[in-house]
């Protein structure tokens, strides 16, 4: 009876499927073409704040984007989402098994871009690739390159600075993940991993395939992302709040002093202020729109997004219970070093006006 | 009696599973024991990385992804 009753849920499920999907895509469209148009009538006609002033051109910038935002967010990430689905983490362990350390890192920072991670599987993550014999330093390439260069970053960035500033910013993060798998594989710090995770090596299981269905894909993203977009949003708002009042308020002179090219410590400092930011990647992105377009440097603003993304404080306590502190430390201070090079390098090379 | 096993640390995805399976049971009328398990060896030794997993009866039904809990009843019908 329970079987019956299932199936003819899953039965009128499909019908409407196609469907969905349809006047999901036609209805983003619509919104996405219409949305800036109608944010500017929203306020320079409807509220009649005058263009150009203070308080103005702050709310036009909150009015303008919020719903962009969300919109990328909810449109691309589904999309992303879906095809992530088609890397799992056993795949690419399976990929970077019997690979040496050179190919390995550039391999599986190049994964970590389309594999899905969330720290509560970093051990799991971790034990299941020294168990397959992948070497130490390709193993951290894969932990520096999955959050790092993260899906809401580079949709956020691709989105908000264009396409340009997104391939720079992946660029740059696989750079870092290769040379830190590989600076950590050249260390030696294999004594600094747990002895009982050496125990388990070629123990493990390997996980049977499990087939899905493209409806089972569709509901998998949708579900992912409703849910990303939900536990984000406050921070957004926030996050795009603080932008507005820096687009609208805040002196061109007073960002260029602290966080500009003339300030020899300004990628430090944003560095360190990122700390506490950790995974808040979507709330941060448009305050740092702002910033940008206030004058603060492209390396400076890449280095400030990266920290955020890429040195998570929890996930180090985590991944406590697999290797030993002298291993962490290095694994932050690689991954430090990394993100204050790039930003420095690009603040020389990229003259932003 | 059936067995249902949640992989994974104890994140918001395995608590979600969780729910997803215990509602399961009670959709499937079946009797089932729902096991938490958490220590990343035994998670591992299925060779599963990514969490939450779901093991029924000692089968690997899901990993990586939150089944409904329409999905985990019809699997625990089908056995």
């Amino acid at each position: 009876m329970t079987t019956l009753s299932l199936r003819a849920v899953r039965g009128r499920f499909h019908v409407p499927l196609k469907l969905t999907v349809g006047v999901s895509v036609v209805a983003w469209l619509v919104a996405w073409f219409t949305e800036a148009p109608l944010s500017d009538w929203l306020t320079f006609s409807v509220l009649g704040l005058e263009r150009g002033s203070h308080f103005g051109e702050a709310i036009a910038f909150f009015l303008l984007d919020v719903p962009k935002v969300l919109l990328l967010l909810l449109g691309i990430i589904t999309v992303v989402t879906l095809i992530r689905g088609f890397f799992p983490p056993e795949k690419v362990r399976t990929a970077l098994a019997g690979r040496g350390t050179v190919a390995g890192s550039v391999t599986a920072a190049g994964f970590g871009i389309v594999t899905p991670f969330c720290s509560c599987s970093a051990v799991p993550l971790f034990i299941g690739f020294v168990e397959a014999g992948i070497p130490l330093g390709v193993t951290f390439a894969f932990l520096i390159s999955s959050p790092m260069v993260n899906e809401v970053a580079l949709v956020l960035l691709w989105g908000l600075f264009g396409p340009g500033i997104a391939l720079v910013y992946m660029a740059a993060g696989l750079t870092v993940a290769i040379i830190g798998g590989l600076v950590i594989g050249k260390l030696g710090m294999e004594r600094y991993v747990e002895d009982y995770v050496w125990a388990l090596q070629g123990k493990g299981g390997t996980a049977i395939e499990i087939h899905l269905t493209w409806e089972d894909r569709i509901r998998d993203a949708w579900a992912y992302t409703r849910d990303l977009v939900r536990r984000i949003m406050p921070y957004l708002l926030i996050g795009i709040g603080i932008g507005a009042l820096i687009h609208g308020y805040a002196p061109t002179d007073l960002v260029a002093a602290i966080g500009g090219r003339s300030n020899p410590f300004a990628v430090p400092i944003v560095v360190l202020i990122a700390l506490p930011l950790y995974s808040n990647a979507a709330g941060t992105i448009p305050i740092v729109q702002a910033l940008l377009g206030k004058g603060m440097p492209m390396g400076t603003t890449l280095a400030f997004m990266m920290a955020i993304t890429a040195i998570s404080l929890p996930e180090f306590v985590i991944l406590k219970r697999v290797i030993k502190p002298p291993l962490i430390a290095t694994f932050a201070a690689i991954v430090t070093i990394g993100i204050l090079l790039v930003g420095y390098l690009f603040n020389f090379l990229i003259h932003t006006p | 009696m059936r067995t249902i096993e949640v992989l994974g640390p104890g994140c918001d995805n395995c608590v979600r599973l969780e729910a997803n399976a215990r509602e399961a049971v009670a959709l499937a009328g079946v009797e089932a024991d729902v096991v938490k398990v958490t220590d990343p060896r035994e998670i591992v030794a299925h060779g599963i990385m990514s969490t939450p997993g779901l093991v029924i009866d000692g089968r690997i039904r899901s990993y990586g992804r939150i089944p409904s809990a329409a999905d985990i009843a019809r699997w625990l019908a089908e056995a």
